[in-house]
């Protein structure tokens, strides 16, 4: 069926993906773009471990289980800061990251 | 050049470039719709590789549930006319170096690794399979994750409420955004 592509395309496309995540993370200062970044990061780290599975080890299940929990553990992930996201702006009116310099003691 | 790896380059060239779209962009909602468009086409790479059921739970997951998670904070804590500034030549530059230099690095890697496939026939994966996998505790089982990742998400669901919950004892002397 994939005739054609070699597995480094899709990891080259992996490492492309990751590299533009972490550029965001570190350029970025909006708490909300920087977990998209994260976002970003995860879900190229998911293409690497599907493309393992498919052309090196395609009797194995091992990288459909990573991905999935990988996918789980993002939404979890994305759910909390999410959540502290917003308890953050209810405390200091703003969500980039320079104006949240105080801890509570 | 057959029709999978025209797929292949539309497919590639879309992540790289709302992906890139995505983290440049200085309209918030923006850069969530690109990465919305990120994810669609990852799904369909998984789809050209095969794996049906992953791509249907990065639909419905990442597109479906991260997303509009991601856009309703967006509209919970942002003006959406906002723009950002820009960031600074300096960290820029840097960022742009430290990336750079990593994904060139990776890809030499990549490109000069031999990969040796094996010889052993494809497993068809079915729903049936993956359901059974994940509740077995055979050599292909997945039970042990299964129950630590549940736990996770039990977790995280209450964390969720109580972090983002209003109220709290000593929370009125905090100015809060509601008396604006």
């Amino acid at each position: 069926m994939n005739t054609g592509i070699p597995i480094q395309y899709f990891l080259v496309l992996a490492t492309i993906m990751f590299f533009t995540g972490i550029y965001g993370f570190l350029t970025r200062r909006n708490l909300i773009t920087i977990l998209m970044s994260v976002e970003l990061i995860l879900n190229s780290v998911n293409i690497n471990f599907l493309a393992f599975n498919r052309y090196l080890y395609p009797h194995k299940l091992e990288g459909k289980f990573f991905s999935l929990f990988i996918i789980a553990v993002a939404a979890a992930e994305a759910a909390v800061a999410i959540s502290i996201i917003i308890n953050i702006y209810r405390r200091f009116a703003t969500i980039n990251v320079e104006d949240v310099n105080e801890m509570k003691f | 050049m057959a029709s999978n790896q025209i797929m292949f380059i539309l497919f590639s060239v879309m992540i790289v470039v709302f992906s890139a779209l995505s983290v440049t962009t200085r309209k918030i909602l923006r850069a969530a719709v690109y990465l919305l468009f990120v994810l669609v086409s990852t799904s369909g790479l998984y789809f050209m590789l095969n794996y049906q059921f992953l791509a249907a739970v990065q639909l419905t997951l990442y597109a479906g549930g991260i997303v509009v998670l991601i856009i309703f904070s967006i509209l919970l804590t942002s003006h959406i006319s906002q723009n950002f500034e820009p960031a600074s030549i300096k960290k820029s530059v840097f960022s742009a170096i430290a990336s750079l230099a990593g994904a060139i690095l990776s890809i030499i890697v990549i490109l000069n690794y031999k990969f040796s496939a094996t010889t052993m026939a494809a497993k068809e994966v079915d729903m049936r399979l993956i359901g059974k996998s994940l509740l077995s505790v055979d050599y292909d089982g997945y039970v042990l994750p299964f129950e630590v990742i549940s736990v996770l998400l039990l977790a995280a669901m209450i964390a969720a409420i109580v972090v983002a919950k209003k109220g709290g004892p000593n929370k009125s002397e905090l100015p809060t955004l509601n008396q604006k």
